[in-house]
């Protein structure tokens, strides 16, 4: 067996990323564009994309500034779509953990899903030392992230020009749509999601968008409550 | 549109700086520590309980129809949902679901 060296493993890791650009490259033009088309400029839209770096919040909080719900409101929703991060953090810490500490912040600035769950996968397979592991997250990161920020910048020059024919409108719901539907995999997800779209409709009236939170912290628990219920007794 | 006043630029680094903290929290702050199960029971649904909520109404009451149930629209959503759910392809879910709404919208005239 031959070592991998360090280089050959961020190119591996670059190989393995390329696929995502189908991903991520589209999401990215279409934030570009619906960002634009709720009246943000170039900058605040890539600031977007730049700071923050999490495609489904990004749509929520453009989705809830356009529904005029209040600042708080926003923020809350929008960072309740990024918790699922702390869990990529917790599971990945295991492997990059002893990395010095700028290394582990630039490293949590670029754990979105696509590099996260590569990585992840990656590693447990795998005996790399700590610094095969980085370089290989690093080549990961490398097609994904300078993409997302390059076609949202083309998505907020074409944004204008789209005529309404084209009806746009639905490109939220359906991008939202399709990041949800794939991870219905199980019951309790399921129950989760129904559980949602219940109590947000039927709380759509509750001023400052606070039936959205609601329905949130509740379809959570019983998500939660229909694991447990549903796990063999031993 | 979004409202004349809104604060823009405070929600962008609030949210980048809230979002980046939670990427950093275990591998920054927490470290290698085993959290209570109960918590991250309840962090696996956190997705899949906001963004149907989110849509729902969306779905339901599309502001380019004045908040009028659209065949087309909820047609083209239910084939995003059953393209995803079978193929656990984002790209593809998408498509089924535009591709869809095209078509009706042509139909329906």
């Amino acid at each position: 067996m031959v070592t991998s060296t360090t280089k050959s493993i961020f190119f591996k890791g670059v190989l393995d990323g390329l696929p995502f650009l189908l991903v991520v490259g589209p999401f990215g033009l279409l934030f570009g564009v619906i960002a634009t088309e709720a009246g943000l400029n170039v900058a605040e839209t890539m600031g977007f994309s730049v700071l923050v770096i999490a495609g489904a919040s990004q749509f929520t909080a453009i989705q809830l500034m356009v529904d005029n719900a209040p600042t708080a409101i926003v923020l809350a929703t929008a960072l309740a779509v990024n918790l699922r991060m702390a869990m990529y953090s917790a599971s990945i810490t295991p492997h990059l953990g002893a990395a010095p500490l700028w290394k582990r912040a630039l490293v949590a600035y670029f754990l979105v899903d696509q590099t996260y769950a590569v990585s992840v996968d990656k590693y447990e397979r795998s005996d790399w030392s700590l610094p095969q592991k980085l370089a290989y997250f690093f080549g990961v990161v490398l097609p994904i992230c300078p993409m997302w920020y390059v076609l949202t910048l083309t998505g907020a020059m074409l944004g204008e020009a789209i005529p309404d024919a084209w009806a746009l409108d639905f490109a939220v719901p359906i991008t939202f749509l399709a990041l949800v539907a794939p991870a219905l995999r199980t019951l309790p997800h399921v129950a989760a999601a129904v559980t949602s779209i219940v109590l947000a409709l039927a709380l759509a009236g509750l001023p400052y968008n606070v039936g959205l939170i609601i329905a949130a912290i509740v379809a959570m628990m019983v998500g939660a409550q229909a694991e447990v219920m549903m796990r063999p007794r031993k | 549109m979004i409202p004349e006043g809104t604060p823009i630029w405070l929600v962008i680094v609030i949210l980048g700086l809230g979002t980046f903290l939670i990427r950093f929290s275990f591998l920054g702050l927490i470290g290698d520590r085993q959290l209570p199960e109960w918590f991250l029971r309840h962090l696996r649904y956190t997705s899949v309980a906001v963004l149907p909520g989110l849509v729902a109404p969306l779905v339901v009451w599309p502001a380019a129809t004045d908040g009028q149930l659209d065949p087309a629209r909820l047609t083209a959503a239910g084939m995003a949902v059953l393209v995803g759910v079978v193929t656990k392809n984002v790209i593809a879910s998408i498509f089924a679901g535009g591709l869809t709404l095209y078509a009706m919208l042509f139909l329906l005239g």
